[in-house]
């Protein structure tokens, strides 16, 4: 029995230690959820207290729901994530397939210069992005958005993939082109199902920054009935009054379809991972 | 059914040459088995026969057509593989039928192919249980069930029983035997295990660095092997080299295969050590180290016994020897 002491005490310094993270992590998270259901007094003078009885208030909420279209923004942003990672999954799955699986000239070269976009923020293009968009009349809409954040997922997406891509044995491909499957065929209906655990988390990876982005809203995508999420709750932040009410609960309601996303994501994460250990 | 050509066949990897221009004839119905040590190239010629890898020069030709030009699934070919490669999203039954799906059969005919093969394989059980539910037996096959599904000109087998263990082997390589004889088919093996080589084969073809060393029936390359590669490889345990000018003998070496060595506590040819005994019941294989010849396997039959570092005397029946020049030819 004493030798499992150790291993014990160490267990528990482990779950302490990763607590502490998950507590320090998730407080910030916390004090917007709770303060977003109390009254504007109650948020100043006890700004980390649960809403009680005395000071629960829900006119945050029912100022974000008057004001604004918050409906379509919450749609907004939702499109503009959906869309961009379905085109970087896509892209990005088929490239990193093409490099994996391919050898052809320049093989090494071109998987570098795709990776390359890891090292670059898309950021610095701004205004080359923003004439180009101005140029070819995507000003304004959600396409502009699409593609930047398409631009701007695909590095990572193409870079992990393909890595995954090349644990995929080669004797199943070849069985496929055995038995006739087309190259299209294989890469949808043997390769992908089999990388799914990285897909998932390149989806993890590329969603959160595009969810909570505000530059590129700001600059290509200012207008009404195109901003999304993030970009709605700043009406709430003005140069000389801040209504915290509504910006919290503003707030509070844009962690929901992104914490849903993620839930959906990880449990492919995790059936992934238990497929592959059980086979 | 059809009979496989390679003419003059090569293959190279950017410099470096993989399969040094090779003609090689499997006729009809014949199993052929190309046997080598790894980086050999047989698994490489395989797969250039099944069109998974393109050819650098030659022509394959199968059932007097050219072949080498068309892509894998219209080669008239199917493949088993080592790693079995069943698809994990399809039932046994769609496993077996997708060939025969993509080829645009119709479904009677489809359903009529897989339960014959299923039959011939005892697969019935099976049929609609997905990959992941079966033994690696099963899935080996099951893999077997969906190449014989598309009634091909020609098989062929990545060595199919690598990942399987030891008694599963014994019986799948009987039941690739037994089918053999009743398909009739061309069938091309790929081992780097020569008792799975002598076992199955019509033919052998042995391979080095991409180059083939001899081509023969098991008997053949047992009985007459070309040089001392060959010799080394066909037989288990291996065949013993000594130094011919020791023993009095022309040529460089005498090859000695270890049941044709006599093992004697008071005289012989060769003094030499025990140096290591390993007992299988039926037979004794003694390890007896020389300080001329180097390690020599004996093989007894029945139960011996010898103290580790006993002084023997080893002496070789040299009417049953093989006689190697310096460059490892044979001489007769």
């Amino acid at each position: 029995m004493r030798a499992t002491h150790p291993a014990k005490r160490q267990s528990i310094a482990a779950h302490a230690v990763l607590l502490t993270y998950t507590l320090i992590a998730l407080f910030p998270v916390f004090v917007i959820v709770i303060n977003s259901f109390k009254s504007r007094r109650a948020i100043f003078a006890e700004p980390l207290m649960p809403p009680l009885p005395g000071n629960f208030d829900l006119v945050g909420y029912a100022t974000v729901m008057k004001q604004g279209d918050f409906f379509q923004y919450f749609l907004n942003s939702m499109t503009v994530t959906c869309a961009s990672l379905f085109f970087v999954l896509l892209f990005g799955a088929m490239a990193a397939f093409a490099l994996s699986e391919y050898r052809f000239r320049g093989n090494m070269l071109m998987g570098l210069y795709l990776a390359l976009g890891i090292m670059i923020p898309i950021r610095l293009g701004t205004v080359a992005i923003l004439e180009l968009m101005v140029a070819t009349g995507l000003v304004n809409t959600l396409t502009s958005l699409v593609l930047v954040y398409t631009a701007q997922g695909l590095p990572l997406a193409v870079f992990i993939l393909s890595e995954f891509m090349k644990t995929v044995s080669d004797d199943l491909k070849n069985a496929g082109r055995i038995d006739g499957l087309s190259e299209y065929r294989i890469f949808f209906t043997l390769v992908l199902p089999l990388v799914r655990p990285a897909m998932a988390t390149v989806a993890v990876f590329t969603m959160i920054p595009i969810w909570n982005d505000l530059w590129f809203p700001l600059i290509l995508a200012p207008s009404e009935e195109v901003k999304t999420i993030t970009l709605g709750s700043q009406v709430f932040i003005g140069q000389f009054v801040t209504n915290w009410n509504a910006v919290l609960s503003a707030l509070s309601l844009a962690i929901i379809p992104v914490l849903v996303l993620y839930l959906i994501f990880s449990r492919q994460l995790i059936r992934g991972i238990t497929a592959g250990a059980v086979k | 059914m059809g009979a496989l050509h390679l003419s003059n066949v090569s293959k190279s990897f950017g410099k470096t040459e993989v399969i040094k221009g090779l003609d090689l004839t499997v006729q009809d119905g014949e199993f052929c088995v190309f046997v080598g040590p790894s980086g050999c190239g047989k698994s490489t010629l395989l797969r250039m026969i099944a069109g998974l890898e393109d050819l650098s020069g030659g022509d394959v030709a199968l059932d007097g057509k050219i072949i080498s030009t068309l892509p894998p699934a219209k080669r008239e070919i199917a493949m088993v593989f080592q790693t079995y490669a069943l698809y994990p999203h399809l039932t046994v039954r769609q496993n077996m039928g997708l060939a025969l799906k993509q080829a645009g059969e119709s479904k009677a005919a489809i359903e009529a192919a897989v339960t014959r093969a299923s039959a011939m394989l005892e697969l019935g059980p099976y049929l609609d249980r997905r990959p992941a539910e079966l033994s690696g037996g099963q899935r080996q096959r099951v893999a077997i069930g969906r190449a014989i599904v598309r009634r091909p000109k020609l098989f062929l087998f990545d060595e199919p029983l690598s990942n399987l263990d030891a008694a599963l082997r014994v019986a799948t390589r009987i039941e690739i035997a037994r089918l053999h004889r009743d398909l009739g088919a061309t069938m091309v093996y790929v081992t780097h295990d020569q008792v799975e080589a002598m076992t199955l084969a019509d033919k052998i073809v042995v391979l080095r660095a991409g180059v083939v060393e001899q081509v023969g029936s098991p008997m053949e390359l047992y009985n007459n092997p070309a040089n001392t590669f060959v010799a080394g490889f066909i037989g288990s345990p291996q065949m013993n080299f000594l130094k011919a000018d020791a023993l009095g003998e022309h040529g460089a070496t005498l090859g000695i295969r270890p049941e044709h060595l006599t093992l004697s506590p008071l005289h012989g040819d060769i003094a030499a050590k025990v140096s290591h005994v390993e007992k299988l019941g039926g037979e004794t294989l003694v390890y007896v180290r020389h300080d001329h010849h180097g390690l020599l396997t004996v093989r007894l039959f029945g139960e011996h016994d010898f103290a580790y570092n006993a002084d023997v005397f080893v002496t070789p029946d040299r009417t049953r020897a093989f006689r190697f020049n310096a460059e490892g030819k044979r001489v007769r």
